[in-house]
C-alpha cells in the first residue's frame, strides 16, 4: 500500500462533493485557498446529477 | 478533486490538521481515459445501474452520465469479474489509449490542511419504513428519486413514465407525503423541507408529459415556505394536480391496481384505486454520520445531522471544521449553495494569514504581433469513434485544402489528450498559424482547454473558432453518416470564414477599491460586516435608524431557547469595536454609481451632511417589518396584538392569557400579502409553547393553513400539541372572523373536525403577520437591481447564484431577499460576505475580452440598448453635446442583446462583429462548384 504525503499551506479539505460541496470548493479558490474535495463516489455531483428539473423554475438539473 | 476515496483520520489543529485519506484504485487511468466508451460495449457483465435508481443496467466498468465529472470511466471493483475472479479482462486489449490498469492499489495519503468543511450530504429512509407502503412488495410504488428519473428525458426510459408492473402508462398516480418525515416510527421526528417541492415539480413534469393524467398529493401540511414557492403550487393547481390533506394510512395491491387507504380532517376513512403511487421520501442523516462524528470528534444532534447552534449555524463542535448542506439539517439547493458559500467565507476568515499560499499561478509568453496575412490552421478530431465512426473524417479535413487563408491541416486521434494539445503548441509555432479552427466536441467544456494552448503558443485566446461536429453530426445524425459527413463540411467552412474575421481581443482588467458597503445594519448586515473583516476587508455599514440591531432588537428567544439579547449586544460591541468597520447611522444611501471594483456612493446623514464613499462591492441587507393587516382589528383592540408584541409582553414579565386564539396567515399567502413569510409558524408555536410554560391551564388555539415548522421546529411543534395546544386548519375562503363588543373579542371560524362553525371569547388574539421588506423599491432604483412582484430583490439565479444580484459586484441577504429566520439570515449574511470578498480578494477584476463595443460615429443615442441591457453595462454619455451609449466593460455579460437591437449597426460583440457573423452565413451556401447544393 502506497503512502503519500501533501503540504501545501492555504488549503482546505471539503468532504463530500455534492452541490454544497462543489460550491464551496469554488468559493474558496476564488477566494485564494487550495482545495482538496474528497469524495467518495468515482465523480462528483451527488444527488443533484440525479435530478432532472428544479423547483420552481423547473430548471434543468445537471 | 479527489474522488473514490474515504476520509479515515483528521489530527491536528486549526491551521493545521492532517488528514488521512484513502484513495480506492479505479482500475482506469484518468490521465489516459477519453471517455469514448468502447470498454462499455464490450463488457460482458451486467450491474444494476445506482445512478438511475436501479431502473437500468449498466457494467461494471462505466461511466454514470455522460457530463459527469471527472469524465472517466471506473470500475466497480464489486461486479468485475477481473477484479473478483482474475479472470476476463476484455476491456483491456479494447481501450486504445491503453488506460485500463488492473495493478492499481489502494493507497493512503496525508494531506495537511488549515481547515475542514463537511458537506457529506444526506442518507437515504431505510425500505424498512417503505414497507407499509407496499414499496418492494408491488412493483408500481416507486420513491420519488426512482420517479425523478423515470420523467429524465436522459434517464432510463427517456422520460416515459410507465408501471413497472406490465409497462402501460398510468392513468392515476398518487403522490405520498412525509414518508420517512415527521414519522417518530423511523425516528424521524422533523420534516425533510425539500418534499412538498420536488413532489410539486415531479407532479408538474408528468402533467407536461401526459395532460390525462390524475394526479393527487395526500399531505398533511404543504410546506412550500420559500421564496417564491407557493406560486408554483398554485400553479401545479392550475394545471389540475389535486392537493387533498389527508393522513396515508397504507397501500395494498389491488388485483392490477394499488389501494390507496387516507384518513380526512373529517375523520372519514376512504380508499382509492391508483395506477402508480409515488412515495415522497425524506433525506436522513448520512448512513456514515457516526463514523464522520468519529473521525472528527464533531457532535451530532438527536437525529444524527450536525449539531450546530442559530448564532453559529455553521460551527461545528470542533474548531476549525464547519459543515455545510444536508449534513447540517435536511435543506434544499439554494439553501446548501448558500451555506456552501458562507463556510467558504467562514474559512477564509479563519485561514486569512494563509491566504494566497497555496495557489499557483500560471504564466504565458508574450502575445506575437498579429501578421497582416491570414494563416490559419485546422485541427479535425476522430474523438476516438465517437466523430470517425460516423463522420468521414479524412475527407472532412481535406475539404479545407485549398480554403482562402487555410494554410496548414491535420487530424487527429483525440485532440483534447496531453500529446495532441502539445502538437497544436507545436504546429501553432511552426508554421506561423494565426488563427486555429478546430473541428471537434463542444466548446462549452474544451474551448478553454484550446484557448490556454493558444496563450502558451504566444497567441491571444480568441483567435480560436470551434466546429462541434460531434454533437451536432456524429451524434445526431448516427443513422446518416453521409449528411453527417456533409453537415461537417459546412459548419467547417463558415467556421473557416468566420475566423478569417477574427481578430486579438484585449485582455483587460480594472482594479478594484478593496472596501465594502453594506446597507442596513441588523443581523445580516453586521455579520457580513464581521465575515469581511475577519478576511482582512473593511467596509462601511450604514443604518437608516439610530441604532445597529434591525428586527433581531424585538425577538427574546428563538425555539431553540437561546437568548438574543445577550448575542445581539455581543455582536453590537463586537461590530463598534472592530477597526476594519466604519459605522453611520441615521444614514441612507442617496447616490450611486460606477461598476464592479469601482462603486461611488454618497451616504447622506439625516442632518444632511454627505459621504462620499468609494468601494468595490455593496451589500444590501435593508431588513423588512411586520405587517400591518386590515381586518382584524390589529390597531382597533388592545387585546389584538402581532407575535412579536405577544412575545415582548410575555418577555417583560408579563401575564400569560388564560385564553388566546393565534391566527397565522393574517394578511398573508393570497390574503394581502401575497407570500409565505416563513417564520411565522415557527413564531407562533414558540409563543405557544412559553404561554404553556407560564401558565399550563391556558387554552391556545391556533388557526392555520398549513403549520410550515419545517425541519427540526417540527419537533416544537409536536412538543405544543403534547402539551394541548389546539391546531385547527382553515381555508382561504373561509378566514376566521373578529368581533369586538367593548373589551370582549370574538373569535368565529369553522371546525374542519367538527365539521360546524364555532364561536369563542378569548381573552387575547395574537396575529402571524408576515413581514415586508424595507426600502427595496428606492434601492432598486438607484442600484438598477431588480425586484420580484413582491418587493424583495431578486438573485441572479435562485438555484446557483442565491445571494448574488444581476448587477455585478451588488450581492443581497436577510430579509432583503425574502422572510426567514435567524439562523438562515446569519448563513446568507456570511455567504454575501464571501462572494463579496472574491473581487477584493482578486485587487482587480478580469474583464472577458468578448465584450460589446459602440461605434460612436454611428451611435445616434436612442438608448434602446441602455433601456434593454439586462446587467446595467450600458451607460448614456454626453460627447459633444451628444448623447452616445458606452458598454461598461466590467458590467458586461456579452448577451448580445444590445447590438442585435441596435437600429443603426452602431453596437458589435468582440468575437462575434456583424461581418464575421455574414461572413460565416454567406460561405453556408458557398460549395465549390463539382458539389451541387441541395435544397
Amino acid at each position: 500500500m502506497g503512502k503519500g504525503m501533501e503540504h501545501r499551506a492555504g488549503s482546505v479539505m471539503v468532504v463530500g462533493g455534492g452541490i454544497a460541496g462543489i460550491q464551496t470548493a469554488l468559493d474558496l479558490t476564488e477566494l485564494g485557498y487550495y482545495v482538496y474535495l474528497l469524495e467518495k463516489a468515482p465523480v462528483v455531483g451527488g444527488v443533484m446529477a440525479q435530478l432532472d428539473k428544479t423547483f420552481p423554475t423547473n430548471d434543468c438539473s445537471l | 478533486m479527489i474522488t473514490n476515496a474515504d476520509l479515515l483520520a483528521l489530527d491536528g489543529k486549526p491551521g493545521d490538521f492532517t488528514v488521512k485519506v484513502r484513495k480506492r484504485p479505479r482500475y482506469i487511468d484518468a490521465d489516459k481515459c477519453t471517455a469514448c466508451g468502447l470498454c462499455t460495449q464490450y463488457c460482458p457483465k451486467h450491474l444494476e445501474d445506482a445512478y438511475n435508481e436501479g431502473l437500468a443496467l449498466t457494467r461494471p466498468i462505466h461511466i454514470d452520465y455522460a457530463q459527469a465529472v471527472p469524465a472517466t470511466y471506473y470500475i466497480d471493483p464489486s461486479a468485475c469479474m477481473s477484479v473478483q475472479h482474475d479472470t476476463c479482462q476484455i476491456c483491456v486489449p479494447v481501450c486504445q489509449s491503453h488506460a485500463i490498469d488492473f495493478g492499481q492499489q489502494p493507497e493512503e495519503v496525508d494531506i495537511k490542511v488549515g481547515a475542514m468543511v463537511l458537506s457529506p450530504g444526506f442518507g437515504r429512509i431505510d425500505d424498512a419504513t417503505l414497507e407499509k407502503y407496499s414499496y418492494g412488495l408491488h412493483p408500481d410504488v416507486v420513491t420519488a428519486v426512482e420517479f425523478e428519473r423515470m420523467t429524465t428525458a436522459s434517464g432510463p426510459f427517456l422520460g416515459e413514465v410507465k408501471c413497472f408492473s406490465d409497462g402501460r402508462h398510468p392513468k392515476r398516480i398518487a403522490f405520498i407525503q412525509c414518508v420517512g418525515s415527521r414519522d417518530l416510527g423511523c425516528n424521524n421526528g422533523y420534516c425533510s423541507s425539500v418534499c412538498c417541492m420536488y413532489a410539486i415539480k415531479e407532479a408538474m413534469v408528468a402533467k407536461e408529459h401526459d395532460p390525462e393524467v390524475d394526479i393527487t398529493v395526500y399531505y398533511m401540511d404543504i410546506r412550500t415556505q420559500g421564496k417564491e414557492f407557493d406560486k408554483a403550487r398554485e400553479r401545479a393547481e392550475a394545471m389540475g394536480v389535486k392537493f387533498v390533506r389527508a393522513k396515508v394510512a397504507g397501500v395494498t395491491p389491488w388485483e392490477k391496481q394499488l389501494r390507496l387507504t387516507y384518513s380526512t380532517l373529517d375523520g372519514k376513512h376512504e380508499f382509492k384505486p391508483y395506477d402508480m403511487v409515488v412515495l415522497s421520501v425524506g433525506l436522513e442523516a448520512p448512513k456514515d454520520a457516526k463514523g464522520i462524528a468519529d473521525i472528527t470528534g464533531i457532535e451530532l444532534n438527536h437525529y444524527d445531522f450536525a449539531q450546530t447552534d442559530t448564532f453559529n449555524p455553521l460551527k461545528t463542535s470542533v474548531e476549525g471544521v464547519v459543515v455545510a448542506g444536508a449534513f447540517q439539517g435536511p435543506k434544499d439547493i439554494p439553501e446548501s449553495v448558500t451555506q456552501a458559500s458562507a463556510t467558504a467565507g467562514i474559512v477564509a476568515g479563519m485561514l486569512e494569514e494563509q491566504r494566497g499560499m497555496g495557489i499557483v499561478h500560471k504564466s504565458y509568453p508574450d502575445e506575437k504581433p498579429m501578421d497582416e496575412e491570414i494563416r490559419i490552421g485546422v485541427f479535425v478530431c476522430h474523438c476516438g469513434i465517437n466523430i470517425a465512426s460516423v463522420v468521414d473524417v479524412p475527407k472532412v479535413e481535406a475539404s479545407v485544402e485549398g480554403m482562402e487563408g487555410v494554410v496548414y491541416h491535420t487530424d487527429s486521434l483525440y485532440s483534447c489528450s496531453a500529446d495532441a494539445v502539445k502538437t497544436l503548441k507545436d504546429r501553432i509555432v511552426e508554421h506561423n498559424l494565426n488563427r486555429v479552427v478546430i473541428a471537434a466536441c463542444s466548446p462549452r467544456t474544451h474551448e478553454p482547454l484550446f484557448q490556454e494552448t493558444l496563450r502558451d503558443a504566444g497567441l491571444n485566446r480568441c483567435l480560436i473558432e470551434m466546429v462541434n461536429i460531434r454533437d451536432q453530426c456524429s451524434w445526431v445524425h448516427a443513422g446518416e453518416p453521409e449528411e453527417a459527413t456533409k453537415k461537417s463540411e459546412d459548419l467547417l467552412r463558415m467556421a473557416v470564414a468566420k475566423a478569417r474575421g477574427m481578430r486579438p481581443l484585449p485582455e483587460q482588467t480594472v482594479p478594484v477599491t478593496p472596501k465594502a458597503l453594506i446597507i442596513g445594519a441588523g443581523i445580516a448586515g453586521m455579520t457580513v460586516a464581521l465575515t469581511l473583516a475577519e478576511q482582512g476587508f473593511d467596509s462601511v455599514l450604514v443604518e437608516k435608524g439610530d441604532k445597529l440591531g434591525g428586527s433581531l432588537g424585538l425577538l427574546n428567544h428563538t425555539l431553540d431557547a437561546d437568548q438574543t439579547a445577550l448575542h445581539l449586544k455581543k455582536l453590537v460591541a463586537d461590530v463598534e469595536a472592530n477597526k476594519h468597520i466604519d459605522v453611520l447611522t441615521n444614514a441612507e444611501l442617496k447616490e450611486f454609481s460606477g461598476f464592479v471594483g469601482n462603486f461611488s456612493s454618497v451616504l447622506a446623514e439625516k442632518d444632511g451632511t454627505e459621504h462620499t464613499v468609494d468601494h468595490g462591492v455593496v451589500v444590501l441587507a435593508t431588513g423588512g417589518h411586520e405587517h400591518r393587516p386590515e381586518g382584524y382589528l390589529l390597531e382597533q383592540h388592545d387585546k389584538v396584538i402581532t407575535q412579536t408584541e405577544l412575545e415582548q409582553q410575555l418577555a417583560g414579565g408579563g401575564k400569560a392569557p388564560e385564553s388566546i386564539v393565534m391566527i397565522q396567515c393574517a394578511g398573508s399567502r393570497g390574503d394581502d400579502l401575497n407570500y409565505c413569510s416563513k417564520v411565522c409558524c415557527n413564531h407562533a408555536v414558540k409563543n405557544a409553547l412559553k404561554i404553556k410554560d407560564l401558565n399550563p391551564a391556558s387554552q391556545v388555539i391556533v388557526l392555520y393553513r398549513d403549520m410550515r415548522t419545517y425541519g427540526y421546529a417540527e419537533d416544537a411543534y409536536r412538543e405544543a400539541r403534547l402539551k394541548g395546544v389546539i391546531f385547527i386548519p382553515y381555508e382561504l375562503e373561509q378566514k376566521p372572523q373578529i368581533a369586538a363588543q367593548g373589551e370582549s373579542l370574538t373569535v368565529k371560524f369553522f371546525d374542519a373536525l367538527l365539521q360546524e362553525d364555532i364561536e369563542m371569547q378569548p381573552e387575547m388574539v395574537a396575529l402571524s403577520v408576515g413581514i415586508v421588506p424595507d426600502g427595496t423599491e428606492d434601492l432598486s432604483k438607484l442600484l438598477k437591481a431588480p425586484l420580484t412582484d413582491d418587493r424583495f430583490f431578486l438573485e441572479a439565479h435562485v438555484k446557483l447564484r442565491p445571494v448574488e444580484l444581476p448587477v455585478s459586484g451588488v450581492y443581497v441577504c436577510g430579509l432583503a431577499h425574502a422572510p426567514k429566520p435567524v439562523d438562515e439570515t446569519i448563513a446568507q449574511a456570511q455567504a454575501a460576505a464571501a462572494k463579496a470578498a472574491i473581487p477584493l480578494v482578486k485587487g482587480q477584476v478580469g474583464i472577458d475580452p468578448i465584450v460589446s463595443v459602440v461605434e460612436q460615429e454611428k451611435c445616434i443615442g436612442c438608448g434602446i440598448c441602455a433601456s434593454l441591457c439586462p446587467f446595467g453595462a450600458i451607460e448614456i454619455i454626453k460627447q459633444d453635446k451628444k448623447r452616445k451609449a458606452q458598454t461598461i466593460a466590467a458590467s458586461c455579460k456579452a448577451c448580445g442583446i444590445c447590438s442585435s437591437h441596435c437600429p443603426t449597426f452602431a453596437i458589435s460583440m468582440g468575437g462575434f462583429t456583424n461581418e464575421q457573423i455574414m461572413d460565416q452565413i454567406t460561405a453556408f451556401g458557398n460549395v465549390t462548384a463539382d458539389e451541387p447544393v441541395e435544397a
